[in-house]
């Protein structure tokens, strides 16, 4: 019964869906305070509707109701319950839900906390919002509908795919669609903007809160994402340049970009048209993951069962938008106003440099990504682009980025001095070389280029702490003075220093584990030894173990330093009962940054069995980069001049398109 | 500077960064990417030793031999030509013999059989790689739900 009445729901939203579509703009375009207070009320109204129909498919999964086709395709009775419950979105319709889930979760917010919008903004935000929500509802009821019922019920469900069942399915989606749909916010702004045809510096305010939030919640995802995919795989590797990986990388690499523009716009009120096409463009790449993801014209480990019809489906909603958005940017950019005048080194100046350096990363990743389709739709050669490409392109443009980034908070607005900033840099470029000298002078058969990349993530570490030391006056002010000032530093600089941090600390561990990580492959008998870093790992055998819903073989290791055992370490290959389907489940020791990673292959006759062991020095520095990005995000989002908001209502109202000098 | 000197500095610093990107691109492109072949195309287009390929497939009944340490052989067949492989290291969980597979490598100068250095089979049981159903397809010989 709930389950027909989640299908209700959805249709229910679909309408209300449609209503906010329409009536919102109409009020806005007449000044109908009737109309466009539809807009609130509706978006409230989708986000009860959206969230019921989630709650009664997740409801059919924690009670494995069979008869739901969805919950028999992905699901099975002997499922530990948080798996039951993650399974929600382990599958193509189920994450279809999450993902409207939490783009009606944004409109509501935006419902709720939109009060000092002007009346206008806020119904044009919402109707742009409901645009999005009814294509997408009306793409899972048609294509995709999550509660398809089965007559007869069967009686056992054919179980989620192992490689889901892991406490990253629980996390990594929701994270990842946070950030993912919640550049839908600014897409709506950007859109709003330019049917309103005015935007200021209070524009950038309201919109650069969703941007943080939406770009905390993508970083933290994709590092779960590289985290998980690490210990689940088997494989050892992190990041594969994988198309789906990119799918998601390039909204972020837009994100990233969008977020340093739109400070530039809220401080200085340029770069507006600038601003408002890469909020579209972000929220684009989004459009274009989902695509990828869902359509089947890749092959990888996220992409869902395919269906031709479900692509074509998508790829309608991402030309509407996609195109629709250009359009009317094309015929309103040149009515909105240019802003403040800046000189080329200057804050605004170096914002421009991280714009251009991440979006041209951005379009060389989209040419990795998209080239093999369309070479293959034009000549029907198939290819692949791997890692080669993607270190050749994206590389490059990434390290005068590094390079660039401590400079940038230390300029002045509007135009600073570089010679003054180098100096006060000096103490930074010092500790980058020393550490590169120490680490190709130490490191036996470091490469050079490892020791300068090393020297590059402590550069932007040092250079974070430059910005804060100089920002409370060390060596210029006494100590008491120095620390009022640095408890009076606005959160935003703190969390932008933390974030800036964090990519040194990721630009460490990747630097780190690239050049030294070592592998080896071994066949291992009972007693025998293998060596992995500092470390000796010593073979003690196989046992079965049972699990829940599988069964496993477990390989058991013995790890050693310099003869005496200071840990032990389980690998696994697992053979899930419903769908016979073996996985590999890696043994992890981690020591410090360190890891010592083992995977298990084939057994061999005669008790012994393939080993992969891998060194990974300083290899979870990566992810802790990332949780720092990530904390800066969240730092920055409590800054109070976000957390109060808009500006107080007392100031000048906007100014109307042409009229700004 | 005047305010055309500061556009003209901007727009000539965006031009050579892009630019650049753009060689890097168009230069990477020329080297880095790698043609996916089927065993009939081998047999048909002469691939040359030491090139990069990826060369897709189902593994053929009854093929795989482990040898002694961690080198593994087996066949790639689309049913009308195969190819032999040779492969050190672990196997991905889901290889089988009678399952697609995608390997990469190349084959070296005077000698047939092609060294594989990465084995790529499919995430699921539902799921064959999207190369390998269409050059089956394209023999004839596909035997999955035709969509």
């Amino acid at each position: 019964m709930i389950v027909e009445l989640g299908h209700y729901a959805l249709i229910m939203a679909l309408a209300t869906a449609l209503l906010q579509s329409v009536l919102p703009i109409i009020g806005a375009r007449t000044r109908d305070a009737g109309l466009m207070g539809v807009a609130p009320a509706a978006a409230i109204a989708s986000f009860v509707l959206i969230l019921f129909a989630f709650v009664a498919l997740t409801v059919s999964y924690v009670t494995s109701d069979f008869s739901v086709k969805n919950v028999w395709e992905n699901s099975h009775s002997m499922m530990p319950m948080i798996y039951k419950f993650s399974g929600v979105w382990g599958n193509h319709e189920g994450s279809m839900m999450l993902w409207l889930l939490i783009l009606v979760f944004f409109s509501a917010l935006v419902a709720f906390f939109g009060g000092n919008l002007p009346a206008t903004l806020k119904s044009n935000v919402l109707a742009v919002q409901a645009w999005i929500t009814s294509a997408f509802l009306t793409f899972v009821l048609l294509t995709s509908n999550p509660f398809q019922r089965l007559s007869p019920a069967p009686l056992e469900g054919r179980d989620l795919n192992p490689i889901l069942q892991d406490i990253g399915l629980a996390i990594h989606p929701p994270m990842l669609y946070l950030g993912y749909v919640g550049f839908s916010i600014c897409f709506s702004f950007a859109v709003a903007a330019l049917i309103d045809g005015r935007i200021d510096a209070a524009w950038a305010r309201w919109v650069r809160p969703w941007t943080l939030a939406a770009w905390t919640a993508l970083t933290a995802g994709i590092a779960m994402g590289s985290y998980w995919a690490y210990y689940e795989l088997g494989w050892g590797g992190w990041w594969f340049w994988d198309p789906v990986e990119n799918a998601s990388f390039m909204p972020w690499l837009a994100g990233t970009a969008l977020l340093h523009s739109a400070l530039v716009m809220e401080k200085r009120e340029a770069l507006k048209i600038w601003t408002i096409l890469l909020a579209i463009m972000t929220f684009s790449l989004s459009l274009l993951g989902t695509f990828l993801v869902r359509s089947g014209v890749l092959t990888s480990v996220h992409a869902f069962a395919t269906d031709p019809t479900r692509g074509i489906f998508i790829l309608c909603i991402l030309v509407a938008f996609i195109g629709g958005a250009f359009t009317l940017f094309a015929l309103r950019a040149q009515t909105l106003s240019p802003g403040g005048l800046f000189a080329p080194i200057s804050r605004e100046g170096a914002l421009v440099l991280n714009n251009l350096f991440l979006t041209t990363a951005t379009a060389t990743v989209l040419v990795g990504t998209l080239y093999p389709l369309v070479l293959e739709a034009i000549t029907g050669a198939k290819i692949s682009v791997g890692p080669p490409f993607f270190n050749l392109t994206f590389g490059p443009l990434m390290i005068p980025l590094l390079l660039a980034v401590p400079f940038g908070p230390l300029l002045a607005w509007k135009r600073g001095d570089l010679w003054a900033v180098t100096q006060r840099l000096y103490m930074a470029a010092g500790a980058a070389l020393l550490v590169s000298l120490a680490v190709i002078y130490f490191a036996t058969g470091a490469p050079v280029m490892a020791g300068l990349g090393i020297g590059l993530g402590v550069w932007l570490i040092a250079g974070s702490l430059t910005d804060i030391a100089m920002r409370s006056g060390v060596g210029k002010v006494a100590l008491p003075i120095m620390w009022r000032r640095f408890k009076g530093l606005p959160r935003s600089a703190f969390g932008g220093a933390l974030a800036h941090m964090g990519l040194g600390v990721s630009v460490i561990g990747i630097v780190a584990v690239t050049a030294f990580a070592t592998e080896n492959v071994v066949t291992m008998k009972p007693g025998e030894t293998t060596v992995g870093g500092p470390f000796t790992l010593q073979f003690e055998g196989l046992k079965p173990n049972t699990g829940p819903n599988y069964t496993e073989l477990q390989g058991r290791f013995i790890i050693l330093r310099d003869g005496q055992p200071v840990s032990h370490l389980t690998a696994a290959k697992r053979v899930f009962t419903a769908r016979q389907m073996p996985t590999t489940e890696a043994g992890i020791y981690t020591n410090g940054a360190n890891q010592l990673y083992v995977a298990l292959g084939d057994e061999l006759p005669g008790g012994g069995v393939v080993v992969r062991v891998w060194w990974k020095p300083w290899v979870t520095f990566i992810w802790f980069g990332a949780i720092f990005m990530s904390l800066g995000g969240i730092v920055s989002l409590f800054d109070r001049r976000l957390r109060i908001g808009a500006p107080a209502k007392s100031r000048a109202p906007a100014v109307a398109v042409g009229q700004e000098t | 500077m005047t305010r055309k000197q500061k556009r003209l500095a901007i727009i000539s610093g965006g031009v050579a960064v892009i630019g650049a990107a753009v060689l890097l691109v168009l230069f990477a492109l020329q080297d880095q990417i790698v043609y996916f072949h089927s065993p009939t195309d081998i047999v048909e287009k002469q691939i040359g030793p030491d090139t990069r390929i990826r060369l897709g497939g189902l593994v053929a009944e009854k093929s795989v031999v482990r040898g002694t340490g961690t080198k593994v052989e087996f066949v790639v067949t689309d049913t009308a030509n195969e190819v032999a492989i040779t492969y050190t290291g672990i196997l991905p969980d889901l290889f089988r013999e009678g399952q697609g597979v995608i390997v990469e490598g190349a084959f070296e100068p005077g000698n047939p059989v092609f060294v594989a250095d990465s084995v790529l089979a499919k995430h699921d049981e539902n799921y064959m790689p999207k190369e390998v159903a269409e050059s089956l397809k394209a023999q004839g010989v596909w035997q999955g739900e035709e969509k």
